[in-house]
């Protein structure tokens, strides 16, 4: 009997001292990787911008916690990616893991964070095996799985009634599935498929190749300098106007402040553009412009809504992150206003969401931007979710 | 796929080799001539990008921002040789190709530092922004005027080594620099000039790139590489052999990634094709090399030695 009060005693005591300890800690650890240098650092740059303007539009604090935020440069190598993760997750004991850039990061840091049970809610990277048969019920993800971007385009080029495209993209996975999504939806004909070396400079053979074909319409895939180069070259050859220029990740907030008025014209898709004209989207890229100096990317945006989703969920578990389950459940609910107007998750943890398609264009002061000009695809969900077995 | 195109094609070529043809002079100068294997040029094409973006940004003149380029990386190429290069000199490779590579890495962070990661972007000068009809296809005029200012350059450089008393010089130290320097020509001022020239050719090639291509940190190496292709298909040391040997190399890489992929299609179904023909293309340039090492070491257009 006294050994039963001395326990229960015990128990009171570690119960009432642990909840006091949390009470008195309510400090939120979250590690936020992105690719910082080289020549696509000013991808990692406006996410991670984004991200804190999201912090300080919550109040400098995530539902009510104390935020300490680990700011994490994975290089683009997917090795340091993984010793990035275990160092954040395993040091730092940070609560969440956020961010992330390239897929082929993304993809290096999965299993190392999967297998720690960490929280995960990135802003960039959807590779389709993390929205498919390795989907994570504590995965996240505020931006989109990488087909969806092109399979709004593939569906603009079947509403514009193109019946002949002609497609581009560099020669490896990402480009691969780009032209893939676009045919999921676009089934007219394809005058020419070419595939290009990663990082090629010089595209004067293959637009010689591409006019002969003499298509109704050119798709391609061209992120980061390899875009910057081929607008600047299809202007050059006088065929921007003259063949309508669909892509994917060609012209965005990280080539469109090189290119500027080289890109009019040029169509895009993608979730967000910065002329959206829901509150939550205008307050975003007002207050951006205001502390940056410059139009909101689309990554910027992504990051922005990562940060708001997170201070959503930690608002309901009262600013705790201890208890991992009751944090998925509320990341879940996606309780917050989104930049983008809607948004609801997948089972898979990517977005159900409308995909809009985007002119270059000037816009009201006279910059160069993105102007929306159709939704193609309402309420997509990504075509991988079929093979997540969660429910 | 029809002649005309195939003759477009030819013309993307020539306007590639023309542009590989002035890097490629420089190094091949500065190797065949000094001994002196130059990573660095590599850096040098992508400073001659950066300056000249810089003055045409800040005056709006193309001549001005190409005269830059010519200058400023002469001037740099001076700086450099004095500045402990010309040390490298009677090295051995090793140490050549360990300092310059380290040079190059260091230029990189060095553009990254002063312009950030955000590529550069060098309008067209509008008198060249504009294509022309040729054989029915948008060729854009301002590849006519690197096709120009190549075959000049190409020219000049002739009449430089072949007609002038420096260039007399120049090849008269190539082959004996102890008795060149004994007839009282300063060996080390001739070779700082050598030095500079290549370095002042690197920069106009990347002066007149800016207007194509995007100018950022690493823009130097893949051409780099393919200079030095060029420079050892061509014969280390000889301006023809660099020049014809740009033109081949220029050909055969555009000629290679167009109708390779072409040819697959024929012979092996669409997604075996698209996947290995970028890959095979990207190879051809470095196939014709081992071709031309493993029957004429020497390269295909040699410097003539006297024999003694």
């Amino acid at each position: 009997m006294k050994k039963f009060q001395l326990q229960s005693i015990t128990v009171a005591c570690t119960i009432a001292f642990t909840s006091f300890f949390v009470h008195a800690q309510q400090t939120v650890k979250i590690g936020f990787v992105a690719t910082m240098s080289g020549p696509a650092a000013s991808l990692g740059q406006d996410m991670y911008d984004g991200f804190m303007l999201g912090l300080e539009h919550s109040g400098g604090k995530f539902g009510g916690a104390t935020v300490e935020v680990f700011k994490e440069d994975d290089q683009l190598k997917p090795e340091l990616g993984v010793q990035i993760t275990s160092k954040l997750i395993e040091r730092d004991k940070v609560d969440i893991v956020a961010g992330v850039t390239f897929s082929n990061v993304m993809m290096a840091m999965a299993k190392p964070l999967a297998d720690s049970k960490a929280v995960f809610v990135g802003s960039n990277a959807g590779p389709a095996p993390l929205a498919g048969a390795q989907c994570n019920a504590s995965f996240f993800f505020t931006s989109w799985q990488n087909d969806m971007q092109s399979e709004a385009v593939g569906k603009y080029a079947v509403d514009k009634g193109y019946k002949n495209v002609y497609l581009m993209a560099p020669n490896y996975q990402a480009g691969k599935d780009s032209v893939a999504g676009f045919k999921r939806y676009y089934k007219g004909a394809v005058s020419g498929e070419v595939y290009t070396t990663v990082n090629q400079p010089d595209y004067s053979a293959e637009i010689a190749q591409m006019q002969a074909a003499k298509p109704d319409a050119l798709y391609v895939f061209y992120p980061g300098g390899m875009g910057v180069n081929f607008v600047k070259q299809m202007r050059q050859a006088s065929l921007l106007g003259q063949i309508p220029l669909l892509s994917a990740s060609t012209t965005d907030g990280s080539t469109l402040p090189a290119l500027k008025e080289t890109a009019l014209g040029v169509i895009s898709g993608t979730f967000w553009g910065p002329d959206f004209n829901n509150p939550a989207s205008k307050k975003f890229v007002a207050d951006f412009e205001k502390k940056f100096n410059r139009i909101p990317s689309q990554y910027a945006a992504q990051s922005y809504d990562s940060a708001l989703l997170i201070d959503s969920a930690l608002k309901k578990t009262g600013g705790r992150a201890t208890d991992k389950g009751a944090l998925v459940a509320a990341l879940r609910v996606a309780d917050f206003k989104s930049v983008r107007g809607n948004f609801k998750f997948n089972r898979n943890g990517f977005p159900i969401q409308d995909m809009h398609v985007f002119e270059v264009a000037k816009d009201n002061l006279d910059r160069v931007s993105l102007k929306t000009i159709s939704t193609p695809l309402k309420n997509l969900s990504d075509p991988y979710v079929g093979d997540c077995p969660l429910k | 796929m029809s002649i005309n195109l195939l003759l477009v094609q030819a013309l993307n070529g020539l306007q590639f080799g023309v542009l590989l043809f002035l890097m490629a002079a420089g190094l091949t100068l500065v190797f065949g001539i000094m001994n002196f294997i130059n990573l660095a040029h590599g850096a040098l094409y992508m400073f001659g990008a950066y300056f000249a973006a810089l003055v045409y940004g800040a005056t709006g003149s193309f001549l001005l921002a190409l005269g830059a380029a010519l200058l400023g990386m002469f001037i740099l190429g001076l700086v450099l040789d004095a500045g402990g290069l010309s040390i490298l000199h009677r090295r051995d490779h090793l140490d050549q190709v360990l300092a310059t590579f380290g040079l190059l890495l260091f230029s990189n962070e060095f553009v990254r530092w002063a312009w950030g990661n955000a590529p550069l972007f060098m309008d067209t000068p509008l008198v060249l922004s504009n294509s022309i009809k040729v054989l029915g296809f948008n060729y854009p005029a301002y590849r006519f005027a690197i096709i120009a200012v190549g075959l000049s350059v190409a020219l000049g450089l002739y009449w430089l080594i072949e007609r002038t008393k420096i260039g007399m010089l120049i090849r008269a130290g190539a082959s004996n620099r102890e008795m060149v320097s004994a007839l009282g020509v300063n060996i080390g001022w001739l070779n700082r000039f050598v030095f500079a020239l290549g370095a002042a050719l690197a920069g106009l090639a990347g002066a007149m790139v800016g207007p194509i291509l995007s100018i950022q940190a690493g823009m130097g190496e893949p051409i780099l590489v393919l200079t030095l292709v060029v420079i050892v298909i061509g014969g280390i040391g000889s301006i023809r052999g660099a020049f014809l040997g740009a033109l081949i190399v220029g050909i055969v890489d555009t000629l290679g990634r167009v109708l390779l992929p072409i040819w697959l299609r024929q012979l092996f179904d669409a997604s075996v094709a698209n996947a290995a023909g970028p890959a095979l293309a990207s190879m051809v340039v470095y196939l014709l090399m081992v071709l031309v090492l493993a029957f004429k070491p020497d390269g295909l257009f040699p410097v003539k030695v006297r024999q003694q």
